[in-house]
C-alpha cells in the first residue's frame, strides 16, 4: 500500500562525504493518519521532515530516493514548482513558537500571507478564514491578534497561532516538529489536544516528530523508530505498545515513563543494545558505499 | 505622556552637550597662536592699529568675559560678525548650509543605494564567487579614506576619462535667481530639470567619493546580518509556505538585519558630515567646511565658533532622526 505520502530510501549525505544521516529511510503516511517518528537525539527525525518540505541545511543534500507526495515525486520537480507544491499542499508546526514568528511582522499576514501570495486568495478572503482559524484555535478578539505583534502574545498563544497559520490552506499534510517541547509543561498538554482536535476536524495527515513515546500513544495511529538515521522498526502504535519487534525499539519503550504510573525506576537503553543497532546500521553502510 | 518627557530629556542634554561644546571650541582657538587682526591688517599697522580693532571685535577682554558677551549674544539670535569676511556669522553659516546639507545627503543616498545592493547581492548568492568579489570590494573601500577616494575620482573621471564637474557646485554659465541655497531641491520643485541635472553632475564625484567608505560599512554589516537571519526559524517557515530566496530575504529577514545597520548608519553619517570639510575643498565645493577651512586658516574666531556649533547641532539631530526611525521600524520599542 502506498500512502498520501510515501518515502522511498531516502538517504541524506553531509554534502561531499559518503557520510549519511539518513539511510535508505522508507516510510508510507495514509491520507489524514498521523504517523510518529521516535527516536533518541540526532537520529534524523528532523532530518526526514525537513527534506519532504525542502528546508535541508545547506550543507546536507539528497544522495538517492523518491518523495512521492500524492504520487508526485517531489525530487523530479524543479525547485521553484516543488516549493509551491509544498507550499501548497503541505505545512510546517515549528518547535519553538517563540523563534518561528517573524518580530517586525504583525501576526495577521503572517497567518494570511501564504493564502493571498501562494494560492492566490483575495486579502479579504484571506483575512475572513484567519478570523475563522483563530477561533478554531481557541483565540477570542481574533481581530485584536492580528493586529499584535509576536512579543505581544505569550508563548502558547503563539503556538496556537502558528498551528492555525499550518492548517490555513488546508494542507494533506503537516510535520510536526516536536510542536510541544519548548512550551511550559501545563500549556503542553493543551496544545497536544489542539492539534489532535485539529488533526480530526481537518483529516489532515501529519507526521509527528518527537521523542516523547507516552506523546506517540496519545496522537499516532502508527510510527517509525529511528536510531542512526535508519528506520528500525515501522509499526502500527497498538502494535508497538503490546510488544516492540526489534530489541532498540523495546529498550527505548522501558526507558519511556509510563503514562500510568511515572515513578517507576526507568532502565536506560542497555549499552549491548546500543552496540547492536549501532552495528547492524553500519553493516547496511558497507552496501551502500559498494553500490555508490 | 512618556513621549513629551523623551522629548524634553532630549531637548536638555542636546543644550548641555552644545554648551560643551562652545566652551571646549571658544577656549581651544583662543589658546592656540595666531591673532586673526595681525593678519586682517596690512604690513606696517602700528601696534596701536592692532589694539584698537581688538577693543572692536573684544578679544582684549579676558576669555571668560569673551564668553559671557559671545553668550549673551547667541541668546539674543546673534552669533557675531565674521572678521574675515565682514559679514553677520549666522547669515554666512546659514548661506552655506544647505550646500552642505544637499551634498552630505546626496553622498547617503549612494551609500545606502550601493552598500544595500551589495548585501542583498551578496547574501543572495552566499558561498558563490560573487560574495567573495563583493566582500574583497568592501575590503578594499574601507582601506581607503574618503579624501583619498576623492583624489583618485579626480584623477580617474576629472583628467584620465573627464566625464564629471570635479569642480564647484553649479556650471558658471548658468544664471537662475535661486530664492533659496538649497539649489537641488528648488531646481526640481521649480520644474528646471537641467539645472537639477547639472548640479547632481557636480555634487556626484565629492560625494561618490564620501559614500564609498560608508557604503562599504553599510554592505559589510547589512550582508552579515542578513545571513545570520536566514538561519532563523521564522525564515524557514516562510520557505515552506512556498516562497522563494528572494521573497524571503527582503520581506523576512531584510525588516530585522537591517536594525542594527541602521544604527550604525546614524553614527558614520556624522562621520561623513565631518569628511565634507576636506572634500568639499578638493572639488572647490562652496559649503560650510570649505568655509571651515578659510575661517580657520583666517583665524576667524568667531566664523569658527559659529560654524563648530552649527556641526554639532547638525549631529545631534541626525542621532535624533536616527533614533526615532529605529524606533518606527522596530515593533518590540514601539510598544515599550
Ligand atoms: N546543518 C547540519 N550540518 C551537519 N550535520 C547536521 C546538520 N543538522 C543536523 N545534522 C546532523 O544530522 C543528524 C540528524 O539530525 P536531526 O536534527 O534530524 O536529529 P533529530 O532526530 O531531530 O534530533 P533532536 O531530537 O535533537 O531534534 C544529527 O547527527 C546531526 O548532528
Ligand atoms: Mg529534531
Amino acid at each position: 500500500m502506498t500512502g498520501f505520502l510515501s518515502i522511498r530510501n531516502l538517504s541524506v549525505v553531509l554534502a561531499g562525504t559518503p557520510h549519511r544521516l539518513l539511510r535508505s529511510v522508507s516510510l508510507d503516511l495514509p491520507a489524514g493518519e498521523v504517523h510518529g517518528l521516535v527516536g533518541e537525539s540526532g537520529a534524523g527525525k528532523s532530518m526526514i521532515g525537513k527534506a519532504i518540505l525542502g528546508i535541508l541545511p545547506r550543507a546536507i543534500e539528497i544522495a538517492e530516493g523518491e518523495i512521492l507526495l500524492d504520487g508526485q515525486d517531489l525530487l523530479q520537480l524543479p525547485p521553484a514548482e516543488r516549493r509551491r507544491l509544498v507550499g501548497k499542499t503541505a505545512a510546517l508546526i515549528p518547535q519553538d513558537p517563540l523563534t518561528a514568528l517573524n518580530p517586525s511582522r504583525r501576526i495577521g499576514p503572517q497567518i494570511t500571507d501564504r493564502l493571498v501570495d501562494i494560492l492566490g486568495w483575495k486579502r479579504a478572503q484571506a483575512e475572513a478564514r484567519a478570523v475563522e482559524l483563530l477561533a478554531e484555535v481557541h483565540i477570542p478578539d481574533a481581530p485584536r491578534v492580528m493586529r499584535s505583534y509576536p512579543h505581544e502574545l505569550s508563548g502558547g498563544m503563539r503556538q496556537r497561532i502558528l498551528i492555525a497559520s499550518a492548517f490555513a490552506a488546508e494542507p494533506k499534510l503537516i510535520v510536526a516538529d516536536e510542536p510541544t517541547t519548548a512550551l511550559d509543561v501545563t500549556v503542553q498538554k493543551q496544545i497536544l489536544r489542539l492539534i489532535a482536535e485539529m488533526q480530526s476536524r481537518h483529516g489532515t495527515a501529519i507526521l509527528f516528530v518527537t521523542h516523547d513515546l507516552g506523546v506517540v500513544s496519545k496522537v499516532c495511529r502508527s510510527l517509525s523508530v529511528l536510531y542512526g538515521g535508519k528506520v528500525v522498526e515501522e509499526t502500527e502504535v497498538r502494535a508497538f505498545f503490546r510488544g516492540p519487534k526489534h530489541a532498540y525499539s523495546a529498550a527505548l519503550l522501558a526507558a519511556t515513563p509510563k503514562y500510568t504510573d511515572p515513578d517507576t525506576s526507568l532502565t536506560p537503553v542497555p549499552a549491548e543494545v546500543i552496540a547492536a543497532v549501532q552495528a547492524e546500521v553500519e553493516a547496511a553502510d558497507g552496501e551502500w558505499r559498494h553500490v555508490r | 505622556m512618556a513621549l513629551f518627557r523623551t522629548i524634553l530629556l532630549r531637548l536638555l542634554t542636546t543644550t548641555i552637550t552644545l554648551f560643551g561644546v562652545a566652551v571646549i571650541v571658544f577656549v581651544v582657538i583662543r589658546v592656540v597662536p595666531g591673532n586673526p587682526i595681525a593678519m586682517m591688517l596690512p604690513p606696517g599697522a602700528t601696534d596701536a592699529d592692532i589694539a584698537r580693532l581688538q577693543a572692536l571685535y573684544g578679544l582684549d577682554k579676558s576669555i571668560p568675559q569673551q564668553f559671557v558677551i559671545w553668550l549673551t549674544g547667541v541668546m539674543h539670535g546673534d552669533f557675531g560678525t565674521s572678521i574675515s569676511l565682514r559679514q553677520p556669522v549666522l547669515d554666512l553659516v546659514l548661506g552655506r548650509l544647505p550646500a552642505t546639507l544637499e551634498l552630505s545627503i546626496f553622498a547617503l543616498v549612494i551609500a545606502v543605494v550601493i552598500g544595500g545592493f551589495m548585501a542583498l547581492t551578496g547574501t543572495r548568492l552566499r558561498g558563490t564567487r560573487v560574495e567573495a568579489g563583493i566582500d574583497v570590494a568592501n575590503g578594499m573601500a574601507l582601506s581607503v579614506p574618503d579624501f583619498l577616494w576623492g583624489l583618485i575620482l579626480i584623477l580617474l573621471f576629472g583628467v584620465l576619462v573627464p566625464i564629471f564637474h570635479i569642480s564647484g557646485r553649479i556650471s558658471p554659465s548658468i544664471d537662475f535667481p535661486f530664492m533659496t541655497n538649497f539649489y537641488v531641491f528648488e531646481s526640481v520643485a521649480r520644474g528646471r530639470f537641467d539645472i537639477w541635472a547639472d548640479l547632481l553632475a557636480h555634487m556626484f564625484m565629492p560625494a561618490l567619493a564620501l559614500a564609498i567608505p560608508l557604503a562599504a560599512i553599510i554592505g559589510q554589516l547589512l550582508k552579515q546580518s542578513l545571513k545570520e537571519t536566514m538561519h532563523l526559524d521564522y525564515v524557514t517557515l516562510s520557505r515552506t509556505k512556498g516562497y522563494g530566496e528572494n521573497h524571503v530575504i527582503v520581506k523576512e529577514a531584510l525588516p530585522n538585519a537591517v536594525l542594527p545597520t541602521l544604527t550604525l548608519i546614524g553614527v558614520q553619517f556624522t562621520f561623513l558630515i565631518g569628511g565634507t570639510v576636506i572634500i568639499e575643498r578638493l572639488f572647490s565645493y562652496e559649503g560650510l567646511g570649505n568655509m571651515a577651512i578659510d575661517a580657520v586658516v583666517n583665524r576667524d574666531l568667531p566664523l569658527i565658533q559659529g560654524i563648530v556649533i552649527l556641526f554639532a547641532l547638525i549631529f545631534t539631530v541626525v542621532n535624533l532622526v536616527v533614533d526615532m526611525t529605529y524606533a518606527a521600524l522596530n515593533p518590540r520599542l514601539r510598544h515599550a
